[in-house]
């Protein structure tokens, strides 16, 4: 018997994390519902009229995208930590880029992927032009991509903390910042009518930047947490 | 914690690593292991792949053991479901393959981990404490288990408090206010 092949165990990993989550379904969906109630709550506060609501629909998209995320950024290696799972991670064969690239997939198909998708019923809540939402969804691709792993960052560094919640967000906040201006202004240019390309690919750019180097920060990250 | 300590391990050797609460056990084990590379001065030379087994039983709650020993997180072999059965059945588990983990007792949790050593074919065993929460039959499964792999020139180094039941050739490494 040797040791299964690096595509396998990645595979076998995301795998083992989709399970979990498909089995505490709660943690899939508290960031969908978080989602909901915020943009629900915006008519409310900013009053009923769907031209105020418009534009400002593609920054308030954004901003409750990013906060969602931070909320589930915290859980990423927190129960591996708790229960043990993180020490046989670290001492597996494969090396740890790639298992933590996998732990971090994995999150962004949860987190990520499912507001993409859903995003497009939020946006109409707030008279988004329909015209935008390709662009949002695309812009909430990528950025999600890119706020899953620069948060896995954090993550690997705060999850021995008992209480890392606030910490993680002063840590990786700042870094959200280039994403969140990119992806709002694609979905506003593509509102105004304007080719939301050019924001895109910044956006690509940032999500390639940030799979070659976050899983680093974040093998790192978890190999003091753990040693501490 | 401690200073001065240097040893080998060899093939066919059974460490027992002894000392009051405190003494520094578990963290000469992370270090053997190489979870703790900071914290310390020195070298370890590692020669084979190794099988960790710490003071969490790393079982997911929301899995069977079934499902924990085939997606486990060590990126060891492929089993196969027959030799994850067989494990399981080796370490009293029969019957409980599927049963979701958060309904098993502390007991079998460890007892799930401890199904590692059926299956892995790692050369040296670093075990934390592996009789925790494990009943007295249990205990000298484990011995025994123990004992068939030094026999088979394999290698392991663990903690605890207890001697070991049975006649067993035992190296024993005492830990004393940081020395040996």
């Amino acid at each position: 018997m040797s040791a299964p092949s690096l595509p396998a165990f990645c595979l076998r990993l995301v795998r083992r994390q989709l399970v979990l989550a498909v089995r505490r379904p709660v943690e899939i969906l508290n960031p969908l519902l978080f989602f909901a109630m915020v943009v629900a709550l915006f008519p409310l506060g900013l009053g009923p009229d769907p031209k105020s609501l418009a534009s400002f629909a593609a920054g308030t998209l954004w901003i409750i995208a990013l906060l969602s995320n931070l909320l589930t950024s915290d859980t990423i290696f927190r129960g591996d930590y708790d229960d043990g799972s993180l020490e046989q991670l670290l001492l597996a064969p494969q090396p740890l880029y790639f298992s933590v690239l996998a732990y971090l997939g994995a999150h962004w198909l949860l987190t990520g992927v499912s507001l993409a998708l859903i995003s497009p019923l939020f946006a109409l809540m707030l008279n988004l032009p329909l015209e935008a939402l390709p662009a949002l969804v695309a812009s909430l691709l990528l950025g999600s991509g890119v706020m899953s792993l620069v948060g896995g960052v954090g993550a690997a560094l705060t999850v021995g903390l008992k209480r890392g919640g606030m910490l993680i967000s002063l840590l990786i906040l700042p870094l959200y910042m280039p994403v969140l201006i990119f992806g709002s202004a694609a979905v506003r240019a593509a509102a105004q009518g304007f080719p939301a390309g050019p924001q895109l690919a910044i956006l690509g750019a940032m999500f390639c930047l940030a799979i070659a180097l976050a899983p680093l920060a974040t093998a790192a990250g978890l190999r003091i947490s753990i040693d501490a | 914690m401690f200073g001065g300590l240097s040893f080998d391990i060899c093939p066919g050797q059974l460490v027992q690593i002894e000392g009051a609460n405190g003494a520094g056990k578990t963290s000469l084990l992370r270090i053997l292991a190489g979870l703790s590379r900071y914290g310390f001065e020195g070298r370890v030379e590692r020669h084979a792949p190794l099988l960790y087994l710490g003071h969490q039983p790393a079982v997911k709650a929301m899995l069977t053991p079934r499902e924990n020993l085939a997606w486990h997180v060590a990126g060891e072999a492929d089993f196969g479901a027959a030799a994850i059965d067989a494990a399981l059945a080796r370490v009293g588990l029969y019957g409980y393959e599927d049963v979701p983990s958060h309904a098993l007792s502390a007991g079998q949790h460890r007892r799930v981990s401890l199904a590692r050593l059926y299956l892995s074919n790692s050369p040296l065993w670093l075990l934390d404490e592996p009789f925790t929460a494990i009943d007295v039959d249990g205990v000298a499964a484990l011995e025994e288990r123990k004992a068939a792999h030094v026999a088979a020139g394999g290698a392991v180094v663990f903690t605890s408090h207890q001697p070991m039941r049975g006649n067993y050739n035992v190296r024993r490494l005492c830990l004393r206010r940081g020395l040996l």
